[in-house]
């Protein structure tokens, strides 16, 4: 069924009978081409780009719990293309091309909305770093704009100019980032995928790999033995204990990131604002809360909440670069799991095990990679080779030296 | 959460960093054939355990002092501490740690 507003009208006029579930609750077969595990943005959207783009759709997305139940809907929203590195940059600036047309693409309302983001800055050094990167941007053809202090006080003039210790001089925009509803894209391609023939099976939990001199023939799973010719594993934050099945180590230790939710506002902040002294990024949902985090918590964790150290660490920060914050309260706080990699970039790439593939090590920054992560690792299963824009994500860039440290720090897991 | 120092007793975790998983004490020989691919899997690779954990954890704000935290990373459970020294020391008497 196509969604549409005539479809509204017309179901609304005739008592809403004939809505049908956005998709199929299967029971799974037993062999396929390509099984998924892990049923999130990412998961989905590869179901979504397999059937769509490539034509198979002899797929099975596996989910554990239901789907979207993980990092996709524990997220602050942000999507954006504001990278540096040649191995990330064009990567990036798919995704947000393809967040611009997905709604149009497969036919739902993800609320994907453009209202910017900006970068402040506080200092030379900072403002030299920002310019560098808005170069590196428009070169991958993204866009930036570079902001001075005048133009962001016109903007955003409820920030804390005069602060002592961190002055904002100035910023990088981004005017084509934004937000997207979260749950919407998980919503949305699982709702494509679905029409498409890929069989979405919930409670499914895996329980292991069937693999055969190096070989995966399929999975074990709480609901009986899956065949496939291709495994695709899709679960970051869970990375380190599903592949510890298949008997693989990782560069990837998994934290735990906390966000935060306040009372709904009347509508303040216009776009996303990031502050550049501490670690704070902060937006306002259309309901009017404001949606912000900043750091991990710091340690290894597979539980979905973290600590009051880091939430006072993040509401510090944003005390300091936002005074007025300091008036609204706390409605929500929640945990997400983090697969940190050890130089803060993903990975989307084949295994030494044959038929066994591999995403993840997204840091915190997999829910903006969501459609071009899809759209790649589905370019990898189908063709057997990388797509050209996600070529440097190898699992062994640590072997080869060709490691995407964006913020040149070197092998550590809680980079960004 | 809060950290048993052995010696200061309870004391708040957030005076203290993390580092990371316990096997870092046990550092590849340098000199041996595959030293590179061995430093490679020491420097980069992780068990990334979901359940208990030996991790390393140094009390910055304290003494100063390094130690071995045994931890549950699905419940934040703290379960035993030891200073990093002894369980060093008992690695290079050829123990297990």
């Amino acid at each position: 069924m196509r969604y549409s507003a005539l479809e509204v009208l017309k179901q609304g006029l005739t008592g809403n009978k004939t809505w049908k579930p956005a998709w199929r609750d299967p029971e799974p077969k037993q062999d396929y081409d390509v099984i998924i595990i892990g049923g999130g943005g990412h998961g989905l959207a590869t179901a979504y780009y397999l059937s769509k783009k490539h034509g198979i759709r002899n797929v099975a997305v596996l989910e554990k719990g239901w789907i979207g139940g993980g990092n996709v809907g524990r997220n602050t929203t942000i999507v954006r293309s504001n990278y540096m590195l040649p191995g990330n940059e064009p990567f990036y600036e798919l995704s947000m091309k393809l967040w611009e047309g997905l709604e149009q693409d497969f036919n739902y309302n993800a609320m994907v909305s453009q209202r910017g983001i900006i970068n402040l800055f506080h200092n030379d050094a900072q403002r030299d770093a920002y310019v560098r990167r808005g170069n590196s941007m428009i070169m991958a053809g993204a866009d930036a704009e570079f902001l001075d202090e005048d133009a962001i006080r016109k903007e955003l003039p409820f920030l804390d100019y005069d602060n002592a210790r961190f002055p904002i001089r100035g910023g990088l925009a981004q005017r084509r980032g934004g937000s997207v509803r979260h749950d919407a894209v998980a919503w949305g391609y699982a709702r494509g995928a679905d029409e498409n023939g890929v069989d979405i099976i919930q409670n499914c939990e895996v329980t292991g790999f069937d693999i055969k001199d190096g070989v995966c023939h399929g999975v074990e799973t709480t609901r009986g033995k899956i065949g496939g010719k291709k495994i695709a594993v899709c679960v970051a934050g869970s990375s380190g204990h599903v592949m510890a099945k298949a008997g693989m180590r990782l560069p990837i230790e998994s934290h735990v990131l906390q966000a935060f939710v306040s009372e709904g506002l009347k509508p303040i902040i216009p776009g996303v604002i990031t502050f550049g002294a501490g670690h704070f990024y902060v937006s306002q949902s259309d309901k009017g809360g404001l949606v912000f985090g900043g750091d991990i918590d710091g340690y290894n964790s597979y539980a979905q909440r973290g600590n009051l150290p880091t939430v006072e660490d993040v509401c510090e920060g944003g005390m300091a670069v936002m005074p007025m914050i300091g008036k609204a309260r706390l409605l929500r706080s929640w945990g997400g799991i983090m697969d940190m990699s050890m130089d803060g970039s993903p990975f989307i790439d084949k295994t030494h095990i044959s038929g066994l593939y591999f995403n993840g090590g997204w840091c915190y920054g997999g829910f903006k990679a969501t459609p071009a992560s899809g759209y790649c690792y589905a370019h990898l299963l189908a063709n057997n080779a990388p797509h050209p824009v996600a070529k440097d994500y190898r699992l062994d860039r640590f072997i080869s030296g060709k490691m995407i440290d964006e913020k040149g720090m070197g092998a550590q897991p809680n980079l960004h | 959460m809060i950290i048993n120092h052995p010696y200061l007793g309870p004391r708040d975790a957030a005076e203290f960093v993390y580092l990371g998983d316990a096997s870092l004490l046990e550092r590849p020989d340098w000199q041996s054939e595959d030293a590179a691919s061995e430093f490679h899997d020491y420097l980069h690779l992780r068990d990334n355990v979901a359940g208990e954990m030996r991790e390393l954890w140094f009390h910055e704000q304290g003494d100063r002092s390094w130690l071995v935290v045994t931890r549950n990373t699905i419940t934040h459970e703290v379960i035993k501490v030891e200073m990093a020294r002894d369980v060093a020391q008992k690695i290079s008497n050829g123990a297990a740690a």
